[in-house]
């Protein structure tokens, strides 16, 4: 039921998006279906194919074939000097990281999540994003920071935090962030490719979901570019940002609107730095109505970032204030219960949304 | 610590000063001629883990006196940035390096261009060994164009990537782990080059370092690492911030040798032993015993933590411009008077290039905005007031 609607989705997205993928409603086959995890290896693969430049690092990355299998068989295709198997010593090995881009290499350094690179924050945040601009343009530093970001399952509070507003306040870095496999592959190929440090935040919970992809997404050549949101289900009523997880939740809860007569856009915001404000307040002109959601703290979150842009930019557009759907404001808890209240769920952005429309109580749909 | 060491140099140096080699010729030109020469070190190397490399230095003539030049041009580039410092044309941090000459020139003497150097904050010298002119130094303290960084670095963030210098860090320790990957990617390039990554004793003790000598090791990286050790990490003596200050053992299973870094001949040797190593058999270890005559920064008079009879008494005893000028006059290089001239020639060089400095304009408003990004795929920036200012990045 759930491969219907996305193809459905899928199918009105690309209308608008791509003219040259609209091979895919004249399919004659059906459309290839990847994993996430199948559409970064294959991404990684490609890009150290195509650039000697291109080398792996982190814990676990050679021969354990990836902490959660994301380099799998990397290490049999190009050897211990181009996938490398670190200590756990997220400063020093982050550290040289960044010392082998300003020498010219392109790392793609992985944290097992995000929460360990607080430990290298310093080498991401001063040693690579600033560089080029303190060196007025003498040291690039073409780094990739990868890895799985925000909640998992049952994983408690120190291996839970989203880092993505932390990231995306920092002038200098590229924050970017994948719902889909085309996501996966688009936006990874683009980060290997792009000459700045650009900051990758997976969602381990994704790893293993299968979306259908197009010919042009698996060619080698496939490549999103960066900074650009996409929308993924279009509306009329009130737009709905979200980005990595959260979109497929957004994309659920647009579901449930439209049996009320609610007819949300789903924006996949991709690019968290640079944030593709234009997209989102031309949306939001249409609309008239915005929820954020995010699965981090939301306080200084990603939401809190767009809210501002949309009041600054499209003030008189807004029908109701802007609606903010975050994590929990504590740090997240292990109890199962807990856990589901300290992260977005469905009804949560369906409420939110309804609150925006002025409407809590479900009417007939209107044509 | 210091202070015992003066004593013993002292006595060591004045028999040094003999010529070891009778190969000389009574050349009267100041700038020398490339006939070798062996001079010994002050004192002997002391070494951790390796055999330590020979105490006689070869060297010329031609090599004394532009170690002379440099280190004078150093000096005088040092003590005039005090001065600007003071006139509130340096603004922020001034880390100042003299009586540290030695170790910058003595270095580059052992190695080439294509060979990396990444050092902290305290820069400016290690910068002007490396290629960087006296404009780029006055014009970037200052913050006007004609800067190495065009302005938008400051002092602690000079940079001269086509002569293979990465900075100029402010992070103290963090260019550590980042020399060991200019060496990773040396190693990965093929092309025989090695990597100093320099640090303070100060910095000695970070936990990063130690992971990326662990890595370093483990990977067979051609990664020096040179530890300054002017004895003070800011105001901190080395004895109260290390439980072992004998840094040069501090690799453990990496080997360390220990070198007087006020003897330009003796860090030369050491950096050249160092790189032959790094190259066959991975990170090394070189202290260098050094001393800084101004405090941490420039707003450290540097004399709450240090007796002034301890500075002046290095000064008197260790100085490694007076090193050099005793060792060029004992074997008759050059005459007092030549050298006189050498000194007066870099002070005319800096008052001309602090002059051309001040005629350097500020950045233009919208350089606020340039080099954020590489690519900067014509985002939008913004200033204090986003209404008012705003950018698209080139």
């Amino acid at each position: 039921m759930l491969a219907i609607a996305r193809q459905r989705m899928l199918g009105q997205s690309f209308k608008k998006i791509l003219p040259a993928v609209s091979v895919l409603r004249s399919y004659s086959s059906a459309a290839k279906q990847i994993t996430v995890r199948e559409a970064l290896n294959s991404a990684l693969d490609e890009e150290m194919s195509a650039d000697p430049k291109v080398f792996l690092m982190g814990e676990e990355v050679g021969e354990y074939q990836g902490a959660y299998k994301i380099t799998k068989g990397l290490l049999e295709k190009y050897g211990p000097e181009r996938v490398l198997d670190t200590p756990i010593t997220e400063a020093g090995f982050t550290g040289i990281g960044v010392g082998a881009a300003y020498y010219g290499l392109k790392p793609v350094v992985e944290f097992m999540t995000f929460n360990f690179s607080m430990q290298a924050i310093d080498h991401i945040i001063n040693s690579a994003a600033k560089s080029n601009y303190m060196s007025a343009g003498q040291i690039s530093v073409p780094i990739v920071f990868r890895g799985p970001n925000g909640a998992a399952a049952g994983v408690g509070a120190q291996h839970s935090q989203c880092y993505a507003a932390w990231y995306a306040s920092c002038p200098g870095l590229k924050v970017l962030s994948p719902y889909n496999s085309e996501d996966a592959r688009g936006l990874l190929k683009a980060a290997i490719r792009d000459p700045d440090p650009v900051v990758f935040l997976e969602n381990e919970l994704l790893y293993g979901e299968s979306f259908p992809v197009s010919d042009e997404v698996l060619d080698s050549s496939f490549c999103l570019p960066i900074g650009k949101a996409k929308i993924e289900r279009e509306g009329k009523d009130v737009t709905i940002t979200a980005f990595s997880k959260m979109v497929g939740y957004a994309l659920k809860a647009a579901e449930m609107l439209e049996k009320d007569g609610i007819y949300a856009e789903v924006i996949n915001l991709r690019s968290i730095r640079p944030l593709d404000r234009s997209t989102i307040n031309t949306s939001v002109r249409k609309t008239n109505r915005l929820i954020t959601v995010e699965e981090g703290f939301p306080q200084h979150g990603v939401g809190a970032e767009i809210c501002a842009s949309v009041v600054e930019e499209s003030f008189s557009y807004l029908d109701a204030p802007v609606e903010r759907i975050a994590g929990a404001d504590v740090p997240m808890p292990y109890a199962a219960n807990l856990e589901r209240m300290a992260v977005p769920q469905v009804e949560d952005i369906v409420r939110a949304a309804k609150r925006a429309c002025y409407r809590s109580v479900p009417l007939a749909a209107t044509a | 610590m210091a202070l015992s060491h003066l004593a013993a140099s002292a006595s060591r140096s004045s028999s040094l000063l003999k010529p070891l080699s009778s190969a000389l010729s009574l050349r009267r030109s100041i700038s020398g001629d490339n006939s070798p020469l062996t001079v010994e070190t002050s004192v002997p190397f002391t070494s951790h883990q390796c055999e330590a490399p020979s105490r006689s230095v070869e060297t010329n003539p031609k090599e004394l006196l532009t170690f002379f030049r440099d280190m004078a041009l150093m000096r005088r580039m040092e003590i005039a940035a005090d001065s600007l410092y003071k006139a509130k044309l340096i603004r922020g941090f001034c880390h100042l390096y003299d009586g540290q000459e030695a170790v910058a020139v003595g270095m580059e003497a052992a190695i080439t261009k294509k060979d990396c150097i990444i050092t902290a904050y305290r820069d400016h010298c290690t910068f002007v060994s490396r290629g960087g002119t006296l404009l780029e130094v006055f014009a970037e303290l200052m913050g006007r164009q004609a800067g190495c960084s065009k302005g938008k670095g400051g002092s602690m963030h000079f940079y001269k990537k086509d002569s293979n210098f990465y900075g100029g860090h402010g992070i103290v320790g963090a260019q550590v782990p980042l020399g060991c990957g200019l060496a990773f990617a040396q190693k990965n390039s093929k092309d025989e080059t090695v990597t100093f990554a320099l640090y303070g004793d100060g910095a000695a003790n970070q936990g990063q370092l130690f992971e990326a000598l662990n890595i370093s090791a483990l990977w067979d990286l051609p990664a020096i690492l040179v530890c300054e050790n002017n004895h003070y990490g800011m105001g901190t003596a080395e004895w109260r911030a290390a439980k072992s200050p004998a840094y040069y053992k501090r690799g453990d299973y990496v080997p360390g040798l220990k070198v007087d870094g006020m003897d330009a001949l003796a860090v030369k040797q050491a950096c050249k032993f160092a790189k032959e190593h790094a190259l066959k058999n991975g990170p090394i270890i070189l202290e260098m015993d050094t001393y800084r005559y101004h405090g941490h920064s420039m707003s450290d008079p540097g004399s709450t933590y240090r007796t002034r009879d301890e500075i002046s008494g290095v000064r008197q005893e260790r100085d490694p411009i007076e090193r050099i000028r005793k060792l060029i006059l004992s074997h008759d290089l050059a005459t007092e008077k030549e050298l006189k001239d050498v000194e007066k020639e870099v002070r005319k060089e800096v008052d001309d290039a602090i002059a051309q400095a001040k005629e350097s304009p500020m950045p233009e408003p919208s350089e606020l905005f340039t080099n954020v990004y590489a690519k900067g795929l014509g985002v939008e920036s913004f200033g204090a007031d986003r209404k008012e200012v705003r950018a698209t990045l080139p």
